[in-house]
């Protein structure tokens, strides 16, 4: 495993800049999840390590040294894709043994059959390891194909969103097989996702992209409670923050324009009267739809709530954040 | 399960299909079991009318096409030893002995030759060609490509005469390189279309992970992208292998002994003493055999359909 850094990386196709400037250290055995919407670059980040696509400008380091003129397979990294791309003319057993039989590799057929074994046990497809890889199900091959990442020890794994063909249920199960499987290893691994449970729950360090930049880089924590701006803000946090203008509430830093209240930064009780619009009952807790001056705010309450659709609150902000008129970030305390 | 259902045609359907599909099929296979009787027939019973459905089998035209023989007197019959095999037996019904083998053998072989090593070349040329067409950026890509397909916008023949003599020029006429060569350019433009078309159906993804795994591009190729592209082979080398095997009009033309081939060489069987139409059969019958084993043998690709399921689209 390690460390893998990436140095004003740029790439793009025609006149869509998928990549732009990309400054980024990954550290070794650090889990990063790349965390953005659709064509923000992450898959493109992905492949520019993996050397399936050459950068415009900027260079690789894995392990400090520059890969930019290596082919993917002298970059020894392991990549799981968003296709679950398994040989269909194989098995699942030669599926999982085909990177570790590559000419770089050459390991003996014992050792192979060892590695294949011991990962087909950890993903639990040990019973089906003879199977033609078409003849499993949907988050079968998912699992095979990380299990292809898996039994190779490269210097960093790449995940293009694996889990997102799977059901909930399997998902949650493989969000923390994945995680216990990377701390077990120690392994270096960049995952690429737009599903915010799984960049809370695995990362140890988040970045964010937004058209092809990367805008913040940091742990959850620090992303979900010091966004740089409003586009980060409003990444992590279900239900999302509450985007309002400045005017609604008391007084703010000079050059507010936005203020962003997360659901469980609302104190009820006292402040300014808002109404409710709508309640939903999700069991462990509920959620209040409230209407204030044409603007609609979603905060959280108890699940034994009482209120009624139509009743009146008062809420207060609590620790809300600032934002300028370019949605950046104001960090300035109030001034009493 | 006799519910009715949307997508399984009811059993009076079926019925009715497969009954149609067979008498379709046994209209279609009219002349090739004419074909196949004649060739078992003698040279009266082959041209009587009534044409003769039920008659005595006999191996002449089999013993007629594979020998030459000459016409004996009587008397020279009658002091010969007796006949050695039962070929030698039919031909002296007819006052004839063997004088010698004739060329089908050897023609057949040419056809054998110039058929699949064509094929060969233009699979093996059409798969790489395909393949550079279907991955990488190509200068003038679809320019290229359409020239290619222009090489089949008028019929092969149309350009026989410069051909024949630039084959003179280049001693190419009446050679198996040259036959090969000529059948492989007119096939490659169909196996570089059709492969092409095969290949852009595998995902890259197949490859990508390959490069990934350690394997350099030439063996994700061979290892990935082939053992994927066998259905689109072997569909490909039957079209290739059937062109070749069946040309006549450039056979004729340019091939005349050592490179001939059993399309020209079948009909001439006619003017070796007398209409001899079992021989003719007999020959026409053999000739389809290869192609007939050829397409069995690659039916399993081409039922089996091509890849799907192992990657999500």
């Amino acid at each position: 495993m390690a460390e893998v850094t990436l140095r004003a990386l740029s790439k793009s196709f025609g006149a869509t800049k998928a990549v732009v400037d990309m400054d980024m250290t990954i550290p070794d055995g650090a889990f990063v999840v790349l965390l953005g919407p659709t064509g923000a670059g992450k898959t493109t980040t992905l492949r520019l390590i993996a050397g399936l696509e050459a950068p415009d400008a900027g260079d690789i380091l894995i392990g400090g040294r520059s890969v930019r003129n290596d082919t993917p397979a002298q970059r020894d990294v392991a990549m799981v894709f968003q296709q679950y791309s398994l040989y269909p003319h194989l098995s699942v057993r030669d599926n999982l043994a085909f990177p570790l039989r590559s000419p770089i590799l050459k390991l003996g057929e014992e050792e192979v059959a060892a590695r294949v074994a011991k990962v087909a046990e950890v993903l639990q497809i040990a019973h089906k390891l003879d199977n033609k890889a078409t003849q499993l199900s949907g988050g079968e091959m998912q699992r095979v194909s990380i299990g292809r990442a898996l039994v190779r020890s490269p210097q960093i794994y790449l995940m293009d969103e694996p889990l997102s063909s799977l059901d909930a249920k399997l998902r949650a199960e493989m969000r923390i097989e994945l995680k216990r499987i990377q701390q077990d290893l120690g392994a270096t691994l960049l995952y690429v996702t737009h599903d915010q449970t799984e960049a809370m729950t695995m990362a140890t360090h988040v970045g964010v992209l937004d058209q092809g930049r990367l805008v913040q880089f940091g742990t959850p924590r620090e992303i979900y409670e010091d966004p740089v701006s409003i586009y980060v803000a409003t990444r992590l946090g279900q239900p999302r923050i509450n985007t309002l203008p400045v005017s609604l509430f008391g007084p703010a830093p000079e050059g507010t324009v936005t203020i962003g209240l997360r659901p469980e930064h609302i104190a009820q009780g006292s402040g300014v009267e808002t109404r409710i619009t709508r309640i939903e009952h999700l069991g462990d807790q509920s959620r209040l739809h409230l209407h204030l001056d044409g603007h609609d705010i979603v905060t959280l309450t108890d699940a034994h709530t009482q209120l009624k659709p139509g009743d009146s609150l008062a809420i207060r902000p609590e620790a809300p954040l600032y934002f300028d008129a370019n949605g950046a970030r104001i960090r300035q305390e109030i001034r009493p | 399960m006799s519910a009715w259902s949307i997508t399984e045609p009811s059993n009076r359907t079926k019925w009715v299909a497969g009954t149609l599909v067979i008498l379709y099929a046994l209209i279609t296979l009219i002349p090739l079991v004419w074909i196949f009787l004649t060739g078992f027939k003698t040279p009266p019973d082959s041209i009587s009318y009534p044409p003769k459905v039920l008659f005595e089998p006999s191996l002449e035209g089999y013993v007629n096409l594979f020998t030459t023989r000459t016409r004996v007197t009587p008397d020279q019959l009658a002091a010969l030893p007796p006949p050695a095999n039962f070929a030698e037996e039919i031909v002296r019904n007819r006052d004839m002995v063997i004088a010698g083998p004739s060329k089908f053998g050897e023609r057949f072989m040419n056809s054998v030759i110039i058929g699949f090593g064509s094929t060969f070349l233009s699979i093996f040329l059409g798969t790489l060609a395909a393949y550079a067409f279907s991955r990488f950026k190509i200068p003038l890509k679809d320019d290229l490509l359409f020239f290619i397909l222009s090489t089949r916008m008028m019929p092969p023949i149309a350009v026989a005469i410069p051909i024949f003599l630039m084959y003179r020029a280049l001693g190419l006429s009446d050679t198996h390189l040259g036959m090969i060569l000529l059948y492989t350019a007119v096939n490659i433009s169909l196996a570089v279309w059709l492969l092409k078309g095969f290949i852009d159906e595998i995902p890259r993804e197949y490859e990508e992970a390959a490069l990934i795994d350690g394997y350099t591009r030439f063996q994700a190729f061979y290892k990935v992208v082939l053992p994927q592209a066998a259905t689109g082979i072997a569909s490909t080398a039957i079209f290739c292998l059937i062109f070749a095997w069946n040309e006549y009009a450039f056979a004729v033309l340019l091939t005349s002994g050592t490179a001939q081939t059993a399309p020209p060489f079948i009909p001439t069987i006619i003017g070796v003493g007398g209409l001899d139409w079992p021989a003719v059969a007999a020959g026409a019958t053999i000739f389809l055999l290869p192609v007939m084993i050829f397409t069995i043998l690659l039916r399993k690709h081409l039922l089996r359909g091509i890849t799907f399921g192992a990657v999500r689209k």
